[in-house]
Parts: structure tokens; sequence; C-alpha cells
């Protein structure tokens, strides 16, 4: 690996326009929060229904709707714009390099990253966290320990179950309490983390509870033992003002689309000396140094991760999603995310027999509420919402072993974002209540 | 579409009190088949008395649709011919996946036809046939078809 340390002294070249390492402040006063205001920039929101009704998207945590403004940025790129990048000595091919490492630039701005380069595009979040699990990995044996939890979706534990079968280290997890928060009480017992821990990879927000879980504070710990501390943040990222610099991560996986930019752009953002030496991920075109029959040697960070042809309009795409989040303000989006949930978690407590899954309290609590209704199976419920023009998700949410946890198969779950108004929750609530009449009443 | 259409009473029906359901002996196989998009699972059992289908008994958590499906599938071929459950099988198939363009019989089908609407529901066919599907597997094990 000793010729990876020395390959990442030489920066690439870029054109000279693009801007290395800076922070520059995304947008400068926030303007005033106005859902009515933001849902005029989401233009999927003004459809109805089949039936004719308004429709009532809260399936966010799903994926999230795109305002015009970044459509119009891919549509922009593609078309007046479009080349290869970093491999095109064009005028063509330069402007779609700068476009593309000019949202790289931004992306780490948006959150708090110390330079561009520890930014790196993947596909999405699952392969970002397969990222993590493969270059991490390739140092485990036998006896190490890797840490996950029982709230994790299926992309923050299926990766690391592989590496533990390759590599033969142990992985074990943190429980969660009956209100769906980490039982810190129960691996600290254990001894959950300790000398053997190598990796630790946790949620953020829960998609599942909403939980917000306490990162620096496991991290510290993490730390402490010398693990490395990888975090998923594809539901905290869209949410929350996420600043990596304070947040104790070593590694921090988010995607695209849950944070009103396109599908096929995952992020990995990555503390710098780490990346320098984490060996490459999948090989190819573009993350290379010097190539031979004989052997080859690599770029350094982010293109040493990036194979191929990375996820260009995506990534030009999701430079407009974040100056979009940027101007809105994230603190502002956190502020209303936390106040709709508040609105949401009292209309749902008189819905009869509901029973939320994860916190009851809108404390430390992202904008995903799960539950579940008494002998009526999620796939009933989102349906017979859905006649009524509200979309929300039932099944298991890419988190079987958290229901299992929890006794259950399957939830439903109603997700919020920056453009989810009250009215909207009183349709779910009113919903509800239809489909406990529906399949209740017979009965 | 209406919604009333794909939940028809006698679906309704079949989900609230689900025929042959639970778990019986004997039996010759045992499968357990699970719809991974959404989690609804099933394990049945055949008993297969030389061509016949003597019982089919189940334990499942899904939704009302594949509950019912099930339960009426259960009705459909204990104690009929094996050929026949399998026939069936095959109608209940084309049934669904006809985007709701086939008339059923119902002579064949009986309560089954009361799925007919389920075919206009593509996200929702899965459910209707997770029962069927564990059916033919199962007696395909049990060797109850010529191979
Ligand atoms: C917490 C969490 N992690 C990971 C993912 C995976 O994201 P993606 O499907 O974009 O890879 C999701 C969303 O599905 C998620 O909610």
């Amino acid at each position: 690996m000793s010729s990876d340390v020395e390959s990442a002294q030489q920066l690439p070249e870029y054109p000279e326009t693009v801007s290395k390492g800076q922070v520059e402040p995304l947008a400068d006063e926030p303007i005033p929060f106005d859902v009515e205001i933001i849902r005029g920039d989401f233009p999927i929101l003004e459809r109805t229904t089949p039936a004719g009704g308004p429709l009532v998207y809260l399936d966010s945590a799903n994926t999230s709707q795109k305002p015009r403004v970044v459509v119009e940025a891919m549509e922009d790129h593609y078309l007046n714009h479009n080349a290869n990048v970093a491999r095109a000595m064009h005028l063509l091919g330069a402007e779609a390099t700068e476009a593309f490492e000019g949202a790289r630039a931004r992306v780490a701005t948006f959150v708090g990253a110390a330079q561009s380069e520890e930014v790196i595009f993947t596909k999405n979040a699952s392969e970002a966290l397969n990222l993590c699990a493969h270059t991490l990995g390739a140092a485990l044996k036998p006896g190490d320990e890797i840490v996950i939890s029982v709230m994790e979706h299926h992309s923050n534990i299926v990766p690391w179950q592989l590496l533990a079968q390759r590599s033969g280290a142990t992985l074990r997890w943190f429980d969660v309490t009956e209100d769906g928060r980490l039982d810190l009480d129960a691996a600290a017992a254990e001894g959950l983390i300790n000398e053997r821990t190598k990796i630790v990879s946790l949620t953020y927000v829960s998609n599942v509870l909403g939980t917000v879980n306490p990162i620096t504070q496991i991290a510290a710990a993490a730390h402490a033992v010398g693990a490395v501390v990888v975090v998923d943040a594809s539901q905290a990222v869209p949410q929350l003002a996420v600043d990596v610099r304070t947040l104790g991560a070593d590694l921090v996986a988010f995607t695209g689309h849950k944070m009103v930019g396109p599908t096929g752009i995952g992020v990995l953002w990555g503390r710098y000396d780490l990346l320098a030496e984490l060996p490459p991920f999948l090989g190819g075109g573009e993350m290379i140094e010097v190539v031979k029959m004989t052997g080859s040697t690599y770029a350094p960070p982010p293109h040493r991760f990036e194979a191929g042809t990375p996820p260009i309009a995506q990534a030009v795409g999701l430079g407009a999603a974040v100056q979009y989040l940027s101007e809105i303000g994230m603190d502002a989006i956190a502020a209303h995310e936390a106040e709709i949930t508040a609105y949401a978690l009292k209309g749902l407590a008189t819905v009869d027999g509901l029973r939320v899954i994860g916190p009851n309290e809108p404390v430390d609590r992202g904008g995903a509420i799960s539950f579940t209704l008494p002998e009526i199976h999620p796939h009933d419920i989102s349906q017979l919402l859905d006649s009524r023009g509200v979309a929300v998700r039932g099944g298991h949410h890419c988190a079987r072993p958290l229901h299992e946890r929890f006794g259950i198969q399957s939830s439903t779950r109603a997700s919020f974002y920056l453009y989810t108004t009250r009215a909207e929750v009183d349709a779910l609530i009113d919903g509800l209540e239809y489909t406990v009449r529906f399949f209740g009443g017979a009965r | 579409m209406k919604v009333e259409e794909l939940y028809q009473e006698i679906i309704l029906d079949h989900y609230r009190a689900k025929h042959h359901s639970g778990l019986r002996g004997p039996y010759e196989a045992e499968v357990h088949h699970v719809n991974p998009s959404c989690g609804d699972e099933v394990t049945l059992r055949v008993h297969l008395d030389g061509d016949t289908v003597a019982d089919v008994s189940y334990e499942g958590v899904g939704c009302s649709i594949s509950q019912a499906s099930t339960s009426v599938m259960s009705d459909l071929v204990i104690g009929h011919p094996v050929e026949h459950g399998l026939d069936l099988h095959r109608e209940f198939l084309q049934l669904m996946q006809s985007k709701g363009e086939i008339e059923p019989d119902e002579d064949r089908l009986e309560d089954g036809i009361a799925f007919a609407g389920v075919a206009k529901f593509p996200a929702r066919v899965k459910c209707a046939l997770l029962g069927w599907s564990a059916f033919k597997d199962a007696v395909i094990q049990a060797g109850g078809v010529p191979r």
C-alpha cells in the first residue's frame, strides 16, 4: 500500500477554474421558510390522482420529490455541456469536468468537509457502504469485531455480514430499547465496543423508527479503542444540518435521491488521511495512476474510488439540490420536520389501536413514523390510503431484523419532508380512520 | 380503479375466518414461501393420498389478499385429484396475469373469482399468488407430479 500513500501526495489535474479544497458558503442569508412557496418548486405536488383528488406524498424517506431547479440543472447539462469528464481535452470536456468537480465542491461545503477531495461519488448509499466494507475490510482478520445495530437498513447490515464471512471477523450489534433507542446500557454491560472492535457502523437517523442516534458519543468510545466509525447518514443529511467536522465519524454515506437530488448518485465522505490509506474498491478507468501489465498504481482520493465514467449529470443535479437546500437553510428544514412530526405523532395517537414503533415523543427524532394497526396488514393499510391519494410505505422498509426485534413482520410508514403540510397529515389521519372502519367494521 | 373492486366481501370473509389454516400432519412435503418485496410469508404442507390431495395445511403472515387467496386455494384443492389442483393453479395464474381482461370461470374457481379485481393492481398480484405457488411447489416436492 505504500505506493497508494505516495500517490496520495499528488493531486489529479483539474481545469483551472475548479476550486480545490475551498469551502465557500452555498447561500447567504436564508429566506424565511414558507411551505406553500416551497411546494411551488415541486411540480409533482400539484398532481392529482385518477379519482381527481390531491396527491398526498408521505413517502419521502423512501425517495424525495425533486424541485424544478434540480431537473433543470440536469437538463441544461445534458443539452448544453455534455461530455465525459477528466479525459476529454476539449471545450465540452472541460465544462463537464468543471460541472462535475464543482458539484463535488458544493457537496463538500454542504456537509462541512475540509476539502472537496474528501467527497467520493458512488451510485447510491448502498454502494458507499459496500465501498467502506471492502476497503476497511482488507485489513480484518479472525477475532476482529465489527459492530452495527439492529435498527440498520439492510444496506448497513449485509455488506458487513459479507465482510465477516470473507475475513472471519465477528459481527456484533447494538440492541434497541422498547421505545426504539439504541440500548447503550446493554451495550456497555456486554462490552460491545472493546479492544477487538475494528469497525463501528451505525445509522445516524433510523429510516423506520425515526430515532436520531448519539453518533458523537459512540464515535468517541469507538475511537478510544482504535476503531473506525462509519455512519449511514442516508436519512440524516436530508433533514438535519450535518457537519462532518464535529460529527465524530470517519466515513459518512448518504444518497442523492432522498435529499431532493436525482437517483443514481450517492456520496461517501471520508477523512482525507484515512481515504489516502485505503485500497481501491472497484477497478477500472479513472481510478488509476499508471497501469502496466505487471501491476498498477492508483489515483489519490477521491478518484481512486471512482472507477469508470461517474454519474456526471446526477452530480450536477445533486449540486443543484444541495444549493437549493442551503438556500432554504437546513436549520429551517429541520425545524419544519420536527414541527410536522410532532403534529403527526399527536394525530396518530387519536387513531384507535394504533401503535407507533419508535419514539413517541418528538425528541431526537426524525420525520419517519412507522406504526401498526391491530389485525390490519400494512399492505392493506397502504392500499386503502392509496385509494384516497395518500402515499405511504408498507412492509419492512429494508429493516427486517428491526421488525423482528419488535415482534412484527411489517409496518406502515409515513415520512415527511420540507414540502409536507399539516393538511397532508390530516389526510393521513382521516385515511387511517377510514381504513379501520373498512376492515374493522364487519368484525 | 375503485379499491372496493379489490377488496371483495368474499376476500374479507376468508381473511377474517381462514379455511383449513394451521399446520397439521400427516404430510409429505412442507415448503416456506416468501414474498421478498413485502415480507409476506407462508409455511404450507401437503398430504397426498395416491393421486388425491388429502390435506393442505398452512400458517402465514401477510395481507388480506395473500391470506384469503391461500384459504380459497385450500378449499379448491383439498379432496380433489392433484392434476385438478395444478390445473386450477394454472387458471388462477392466467387470471392474475390478465390485467383484468379474462372473465374467470366461476364453476371452476368458485370463491377464487373474487380475486379477478386483483389483476388490475399489479403490485398485489404476487400476494394473491403466494399460497398457490407454495401449493404447487409442495406437490412437486411430495412427488405428486410425474417428472
Ligand atoms: C437508512 C438508510 N440507509 C441506506 C439506504 C439505502 O439507500 P440507497 O437505496 O439509495 O442505496 C436507505 C434508503 O433506502 C436508508 O433509509
